[in-house]
């Protein structure tokens, strides 16, 4: 379908609703993205005629459920361009895939010594399961530092490189700033000392055309729900060679080749990563939000959200007191700020009173936080169904706001 | 001086007046912030922030002749203007009236709507910590 915002508008029934007596404008999708009729009526299809355990089911609705279940891995593999299917793991999210890595690869192949580097723009969900590692490990965690504009320092990073570094794990695009960092670099940096590479997606995959083989990042994490998905499910894409030679996270069904009291020998990728029932209703309709997505073309959708951004930059460069955190050249559709004078949770507060939905706060990244000196920002993040008339109501409700202490 | 009902009625005829506009409401409660004494910088240290709010509130009380006084403080201009609301009925009372007020003022603005979650928990923490202080002088008083 051609790209035609109130056509799109028209999928997502939550965003025709009134907030405070306001028209609701949605502009926490960095949190979470609303969910379009696809999904939602997959997720009612499943349960009223398909629901039913997948994989070993001798009858018609387990067979369905696990043919339908399958497709989506299927999907999510044409998605990132995987070279097949075994490499794509459904987890709980992002967090869930982190720490999969850092307690299967991590315990196995990163040791006392060993060096993890992460950036200064990462999400607690990217630093905590390093942390817990490099605990239990003796490994140390290196940190590349960030520049004022919210760019990485690629020169820092690149002297941290050495023999000792074991794996990079670094985020394709900042959920607090937007900044997009060149990864595709920083991949080839990493192997060429012998290190693998993780790549938080959690926000690059609703905005940029992913490409794991073009990238050749070794994993890739990312949450369906940012993606116009369902909440509670997550990807960990691995390269083969690597998933086959990690031991299992979670023991239990499913993953299992054979047990007995003596010995127990696991089943083959991606099953031996996917024990107990998983998220069969949630896997089955997130097909849905990638057809959704398909249906538009990243390219379109860049393109919008790329206009959103450029015409909130413009409308609120002006404002007397507005104070943009992050301003990269490469950037997904995120607008940090902080007004001059006022607590990022009022500004948030009385942006909802005009029923403009905001995150307020450290936005699970304290260190960078700590690095720009400020407790907190506002973050407006836009997605496919956003507006520019929206863009501009919030503009001047920022201005409104910034005036009681920028006179 | 008035009672703590009475003056819990003028709060509640004064948002009255503000009728349902949201964001009149919110700047109006950012403005009684104003109204807060001058709090020591030296007081705004660990010890007297109040747990359970999201953003920073320091709270410190003394008693003279039998009536409690508050002086509060926060980081942010809305939890400064609800702070100043719950000292302009809790202030210069005796522990027992503190003790056993009904703050009923805060369900009749529903305060709770218009705040949201996070910061009505804040401000239930706020009265709890008040009340607290309360507890204290009284059993000071009573020694």
């Amino acid at each position: 379908m051609n790209f035609d915002v109130n056509q799109i508008r028209g999928l997502f029934p939550v965003l025709h609703q009134e907030v405070h007596g306001k028209p609701l404008i949605y502009f926490d999708n960095a949190a979470t993205t609303q969910k379009p009729k696809q999904v939602l009526e997959a997720l009612t299809s499943y349960y009223e005629k398909d629901n039913s355990n997948i994989h070993r089911g001798a009858h018609a609705l387990a067979d369905r459920a696990t043919q339908y279940f399958e497709n989506t891995r299927e999907s999510v593999r044409k998605f990132i361009n995987a070279k097949e299917s075994a490499e794509i793991i459904f987890t709980k999210g992002t967090t869930e895939s982190i720490n999969l890595v850092a307690q299967t690869f991590g315990r196995k192949f990163i040791g006392k010594g060993d060096e993890i580097i992460i950036s200064t723009m990462e999400h607690h969900s990217n630093i905590v399961p390093w942390q817990m590692l490099c605990e239990v490990t003796g490994a140390v965690l290196k940190i590349i530092p960030v520049h004022e504009n919210g760019e990485l320092d690629y020169q820092e990073f690149e002297k941290l490189l050495t023999s000792k570094t074991k794996l990079l794990s670094v985020v394709h695009a900042s959920n607090a700033l937007g900044t997009i960092n060149p990864v595709k670099k920083m991949i080839d940096a990493a192997h060429a000392v012998g290190a693998k590479v993780l790549l938080d997606g959690a926000q690059s995959t609703s905005h940029l055309e992913i490409d794991v083989v073009g990238l050749d990042c070794d994993f890739m994490v990312f949450s369906a729900h940012k993606l116009y998905g369902p909440t509670g499910l997550g990807v960990l894409y691995g390269k083969r060679e690597i998933l086959e030679a990690m031991p299992p996270f979670l023991g239990g069904g499913e993953m299992i080749k054979e047990v007995t009291f003596e010995k127990t020998t696991y089943n083959d990728i991606p099953f031996k990563f996917e024990a107990g029932t998983p998220n069969i209703a949630d896997v089955i309709a997130f097909d849905a939000a990638i057809e959704f997505i398909d249906s538009l073309d990243k390219k379109a959708i860049k393109e919008h959200e790329d206009e959103l951004l450029s015409y909130a930059n413009e409308l609120t460069a002006d404002i007397k007191g507005f104070q943009p955190i992050g301003t990269a050249k490469q950037k997904v559709s995120v607008l940090s700020f902080n007004i001059n004078g006022m607590h990022p949770f009022d500004v948030g507060q009385m942006l909802d009173a005009r029923g403009i939905a905001v995150r307020t706060g450290h936005h699970c990244t304290q260190p960078l936080m700590k690095r720009f000196g400020i407790e907190g920002t506002v973050r407006a993040s836009f997605a496919v169904y956003n507006t520019k008339s929206e863009i501009e109501q919030m503009a001047e409700g920022i201005a409104r706001i910034a005036k009681i202490k920028n006179k | 001086m008035s009672s703590i009902n009475e003056i819990q009625d003028e709060i509640v005829s004064e948002f009255e007046i503000l009728g349902d506009d949201r964001e009149s409401t919110i700047f109006y409660i950012m403005e009684l912030g104003g109204n807060l004494e001058d709090f020591p910088v030296e007081e705004q240290k660990e010890d007297n922030i109040i747990k359970g709010c999201q953003s920073k509130v320091w709270l410190i009380a003394d008693e003279n002749d039998g009536k409690v006084h508050f002086k509060a403080d926060s980081n942010t201009d809305i939890t400064k203007g609800l702070i100043s609301l719950l000292i302009r009925v809790l202030n210069d009372r005796t522990p027992e009236e503190i003790i056993h007020a009904d703050l009923n003022f805060i369900n009749r603005i529903g305060m709770g709507s218009i705040i949201g979650s996070q910061r009505s928990n804040g401000l239930a923490s706020m009265i709890k910590q008040m009340k607290l202080y309360a507890i204290a002088f009284q059993t000071k008083l009573n020694a």
